[in-house]
Parts: C-alpha cells; sequence; structure tokens
C-alpha cells in the first residue's frame, strides 16, 4: 500500500468517522446537560427565541461600530482565512470531486489558478494570525497550547495542499498524500479542538441572544 | 493574616453549576482577545491581566479537568490554591459583571454570568475582598450593608418626612406598589428618597415602604454567597407578598435592579408574584401616559447609563423617555446606551476599598466621554454609580456635576396648576 493510498483510504475515512461521531456526540452531551429554568418573566414585547436567537447570531457576525478601529486586523484576517478555507474547501475541482465520491453531490470548480491565489492569501492570514497571537501582549497571554493546535492542523493541509499542486519537495503522489494525512489529522482532532466553535458558535450566539432578548435588550 | 484557601471547595462550586449555557460558553471562546477592547480596566490601564477571557481561565480549567468530555485524557491540571489567590483581583477588584464584553465577541459568550457564578466557587474557597465579605454579611445581619436596620429606616424615614413635608407611608397593610430603597441613598443621598416618594405621591401611587423588606441591594449576590442573595430576595417578597403588593419598585440602583428583576425568582425557585420595575421604568410609565408632567430643564445635561439598567436590564430606553419630557438640551455620549462605559464601580467593586484606585481610572473615561458633549452635568439613575463617581470625581478633583435623574424630575415636577414646588 502506498502513502496515497493509505491517506486515500484508512486514514481519511477513519479520520471522516471520528469527525462525524465526535461533533455529534460533544454537541449531544452539550446540549442534554441540564438546563437552568428561569423562572423571570420575559420583558413585554422581547422577541420570540427564535427570531431573537437568528437576530443574535447575525449581529455578532460584526461588531458595533464603536469597535471599529480596534477590531480592524483580527476582523480582517478572521474573514479572509474563514472565506478563504471555504473557497478552497468547497471550490477546488478536485476537493468536490472528492465531496461528490462522498455525498453524492457536486459542483463546477473554481479555476486551479483562482484557488492558488485564494491559498496563497490564506496562508497569509494564518501565518498573520500567528504573528499576531505570539507577539500581542493580550493574545500572549491568553493563548494555550490548544490554540497553536488549532493553528497547525488547519495551515498544514493549507500549505501541503499548495506544495502538492506546485509540485514541490516530494512526487506529487507522495504530497497529495501527505496532503490528505494532514486533512485526516485535521478531522480527527477536529471535535476535540478549538475547532469545534464552527458548530458552538451557532449555540453561545443563540443562546446570549436569547437571554438578552427576553430582557428587552440588543446585545 | 493569610486565611487558608480551600481549592477543592471551588472546584466543587464550579462543577455544581454546569448547566447547558455555562459549559457552552467555556467550550467556545477562542482566547482571540478581542474582549479586552470592551473592558473598561483594560481600557484604562492596557494590562492584559484585565483580559475578560483570561478572568475565566480557573473555572475553565477546573471544569475541563473533572466534566468535560475529553477529562478522561488527563490533560488538564488542578487549579491550586495559588491559582486562585491569584485570580482573585481578576473575579471580583476589576470585573463589575456590566457585560459590555459580550458586545464584541464573536462567539457572543456572556462573560459576566461566568464571573457571577465564579463569585461563588471563589467564596466558598474562603476567598473575596473583605470588605465585599463583611457588606454581605452586613446585609444578612442588620438587614442591609451599609447597617440601615430597620430602627434607622424608619427614623430616617420619619425625619424626611418633617424635614421636606413629604408624605412617606411606613408598614401601610394593603399597598399597590412596594417601594424599596438602597442604603446608599439612605445613607448618602437621602434626597433620592424623598425624590421617589414625592413622584409617588404626585402620581397618585398606593405605595408603601416595609421595614420588612426594603433593602434592594443584594451583596449576598455579588459577594458569591447565595445563602445571603436568597435572604435579601426572600425578605422583600415576603413584604410584598404581605402587603398584597402588585408592583415592587427598585430605586436607582443597577444591581439592585438586575438581581430582583432578573434572577430573583430564579435565586427563590419559583416566579415572583409581583411585577418588578427599575424606578426609571416606573416613572418613564407614568411620564409616557401623561400622569407626570414636568416644568422644562433648559440646563446642558449628558446621561450615564448604568449597566444593569441598560445593557444587561434592557431599559435603556425608559431613561431616554423620562429625559425626552423636559430635559430641553439633553447630549447623548459617544458610546452610550447598550454600549456603555461602565462606571467601575458596578459588582460590588465599589465596596473594595483595594480596587478604589483602578475605579478611579476608569472614571477618568466618564469624565472624557462627559466634556465631549460640551457639559459637566452628567446624569445617572444609579446611586452605586453615582457614589462611584463621587469618589473619583473627588479623587480626579472633576468640577463636574453629578446628578440624580429622579432628584432632577422631582424638582421639575408640575403639581395640578402650580409650578412643582409642592409634593400633594
Amino acid at each position: 500500500m502506498t502513502l496515497l493510498e493509505f491517506a486515500r483510504g484508512p486514514a481519511i475515512n477513519a479520520a471522516l468517522v471520528i469527525f462525524v461521531f465526535g461533533v455529534i456526540w460533544r454537541l449531544f452531551w452539550l446540549l442534554f446537560l441540564p438546563r437552568a429554568a428561569d423562572h423571570s418573566v420575559a420583558k413585554l414585547g422581547a422577541g420570540a427565541a427564535v427570531s431573537s436567537a437568528a437576530g443574535g447570531f447575525v449581529r455578532h457576525m460584526w461588531p458595533p461600530r464603536e469597535y471599529a478601529a480596534r477590531t480592524r486586523f483580527s476582523l480582517i484576517v478572521g474573514y479572509v482565512l474563514h472565506f478563504g478555507l471555504a473557497i478552497i474547501v468547497f471550490g477546488f475541482a478536485q476537493h468536490i470531486l472528492f465531496i461528490r465520491d462522498i455525498f453524492g453531490i457536486g459542483w463546477p470548480g473554481l479555476p486551479t489558478g483562482v484557488i492558488t491565489v485564494v491559498s496563497v492569501i490564506t496562508l497569509a492570514a494564518l501565518i498573520a494570525a500567528l504573528v499576531r497571537r505570539m507577539t500581542n501582549p493580550v493574545l500572549k497571554m491568553i493563548s494555550t497550547f490548544a490554540d497553536y493546535w488549532a493553528w497547525f492542523v488547519v495551515t498544514l493541509p493549507v500549505v501541503t495542499g499548495l506544495m502538492a499542486v506546485s509540485h514541490l519537495l516530494l512526487r506529487y503522489e507522495d504530497m497529495l498524500g501527505v496532503h490528505i494525512l494532514s486533512v485526516a489529522l485535521m478531522l480527527a482532532t477536529f471535535p476535540f479542538s478549538k475547532l469545534m466553535h464552527a458548530f458552538l458558535v451557532f449555540v453561545t450566539r443563540s443562546q446570549t441572544s436569547f437571554f438578552y432578548s427576553r430582557r428587552g435588550s440588543h446585545v | 493574616m493569610n486565611k487558608p484557601i480551600d481549592a477543592a471547595a471551588a472546584s466543587k462550586v464550579i462543577l455544581s453549576q454546569t448547566e447547558q449555557h455555562l459549559v457552552g460558553y467555556m467550550e467556545a471562546c477562542l482566547h482571540c482577545g478581542m474582549c479586552a477592547e470592551a473592558c473598561h480596566f483594560y481600557e484604562v490601564t492596557g494590562d492584559p491581566k484585565y483580559t475578560p477571557a483570561y478572568k475565566l481561565f480557573p473555572m475553565a480549567r477546573a471544569y475541563k479537568r473533572e466534566r468535560s468530555p475529553l477529562s478522561w485524557f488527563g490533560l488538564t491540571r488542578k487549579v491550586t490554591e495559588e491559582e486562585l489567590k491569584e485570580w482573585e483581583e481578576l473575579i471580583f477588584d476589576s470585573c463589575t459583571m456590566c457585560g459590555r464584553c459580550t458586545t464584541i465577541c464573536p462567539m457572543g459568550i456572556d462573560i459576566a454570568s461566568i464571573v457571577g457564578q465564579a463569585r461563588k466557587a471563589f467564596a466558598a474557597a474562603g476567598l473575596g475582598p473583605e470588605d465585599l465579605q463583611a457588606a454581605a454579611e452586613n446585609s444578612r445581619d442588620h438587614g442591609s450593608p451599609l447597617g440601615l436596620s430597620p430602627e434607622k429606616l424608619m427614623d430616617r424615614v420619619e425625619w424626611l418626612e418633617d424635614d421636606f413635608e413629604t408624605e412617606m407611608p411606613m408598614d401601610k397593610a394593603k399597598a399597590d406598589i412596594l417601594l424599596t430603597v438602597s442604603s446608599i441613598e439612605a445613607m448618602k443621598y437621602p434626597d433620592s428618597i424623598v425624590a421617589m416618594a414625592k413622584i409617588m405621591n404626585t402620581a397618585g401611587a398606593d405605595w408603601t415602604f416595609s421595614s420588612k423588606g426594603y433593602e434592594s441591594t443584594n451583596f449576598g449576590y455579588l459577594a458569591g454567597r447565595p445563602d445571603i442573595a436568597k435572604l435579601m430576595v426572600t425578605r422583600i417578597v415576603e413584604a410584598a407578598e404581605a402587603v398584597g403588593a402588585k408592583t415592587v419598585v427598585i430605586p436607582e440602583c443597577g444591581h439592585a435592579y438586575g438581581v430582583m428583576r432578573w434572577s430573583g425568582a430564579n435565586i427563590l425557585g419559583r416566579p415572583l408574584p409581583f411585577e418588578v420595575l427599575h424606578i426609571t421604568e416606573y416613572i418613564a410609565k407614568l411620564v409616557r401616559d401623561g400622569t407626570l408632567k414636568m416644568k422644562p430643564f433648559t440646563d446642558a445635561i449628558t446621561y450615564h447609563d448604568p449597566c444593569q439598567v441598560s445593557r444587561r436590564g434592557g431599559a435603556t430606553q425608559d431613561a431616554r423617555d423620562i429625559l425626552a419630557g423636559f430635559a430641553t438640551d439633553f447630549r447623548e455620549m459617544d458610546p452610550t446606551g447598550e454600549l456603555n462605559w461602565c462606571c467601575g464601580g458596578g459588582g460590588g467593586v465599589q465596596a473594595m476599598a483595594r480596587a478604589a484606585d483602578l475605579r478611579h481610572k476608569v472614571f477618568q473615561l466618564k469624565i472624557d466621554q462627559t466634556e465631549a458633549t460640551g457639559t459637566k452635568k452628567l446624569v445617572s439613575a444609579c446611586a452605586n454609580c453615582r457614589m462611584t463617581m463621587d469618589e473619583s470625581k473627588d479623587a480626579l478633583h472633576w468640577d463636574g456635576e453629578l446628578i440624580s435623574l429622579i432628584e432632577l424630575v422631582a424638582d421639575a415636577l408640575v403639581v395640578g396648576d402650580e409650578d412643582g414646588d409642592g409634593d400633594e
């Protein structure tokens, strides 16, 4: 079995199983924790649970104008890397083929040149995020191993993907195998890492918005 | 003298509070650090230790070690006595639970909620500023944090009634409204109590004070002492039930309002049998329905939103509705409303002597905000904010003026065809 066969076969399959069951397990575990009953009476005119949760979810996508100057770097880097990763994962023709193999659905891909440019920009945003985390006094103080691990497992597939496409360092097949293994590493550790924020964001933003909406506040 | 610190007791309390929303919050923090930009303590010091997310580290660690789905990996070490001691300042002295950090958090984490729960854990471990704990114990033993016993309240009310010729019913058998006080007002700003009475009387309200339940501040809640928090809520609830009150009005005190309005029923474990209104909500209703009329107040003023009334209380508009009725030169500060900067003394920080220097630094923010509006008259609707700002005003030698909103209203009241000088 070659490295590529191993990566495409047992490695990525096992990682996908861990990812799916891990995410479900963690979400179920959280959602079935006890909920404290709220005996307080909501303010007259407070929005319905669903609409207030949805409104808050959208509101927290962008901080209020007051914070614009203070959060510019984090926002730009954050949005560039999130959109960049989404474009790479869902816009690259080979990735779409991979998705079609699993789910049976696909869509037209973007030109490889576009994906390469997006990947380089995304990598630059990831590096900027890391440099800031290591140099900004606030981020230095609050960063833990989990933060650096999340950065590492996201950055590795971007780097190895770019290297595979550019035929750098190893034979294409071997670098593709390394790339798929890096994706497997990301998927297998996803449910147990900070990357779970991709799912938890729906939980926390919604519950906070509901909490404040009952009070007649728009936080 | 160093008190023994019981880290195991702290962990036990943290682990007893693993409700869904708190766990979700602790799991979801990205450590992006944006919350620092919204915290007044970080703003005025630039010290990264005041980053709100950092304040939660001991709670997150205790939870991850014992309760998280990944705890069986055994990767997280215990919370130590030394860490709890180090974090005490961050949980008590430098968090007013104002909730501003939530407005910037991309995950929408309500850090103030976690700090509120964390205080219980720290108190269980034997931590927490001694003066804050003493305020809570005074409330339990003497009825109020500042020694306002039932007898003192009755004396004071009698004196105020005589001095200001304003009727202030005490211990009526039945009344629609139970009016509460904060001992800060009773001991330091008695004019506020007179103002509330004048407004109630002018509105023709059927109201009373009760010597059984009068103290609206809840230092049990702020000090992390749930037994005292429950006792303080119970006193007011029982007093309200005894007089058959349909409404309990909380005076100018943000946390008193927040605790009774939003946590009172949960502390008690059952719905409250009455409506809870902050005094600004009550007055705003009277202004909106035309019951109260005021003479124009023409001086330029700006308004400081008490965090627990506006951002965390949802009553932001009420103060504006009141001011719109008579303040002809009201100027909003920037930021304002739900994004206001805290006074620096909420969450019991006002009661901590050792936090005074930090509070004074925060007040510089309010000075700058106020003066940017072109006035030096700062109105608010919280006696705790007022006392915090009063002390800082002196410490910083600011020549501006702090004004109570209800005193402003009471002074401008139009009574019948008169000009508002009377009270009946």
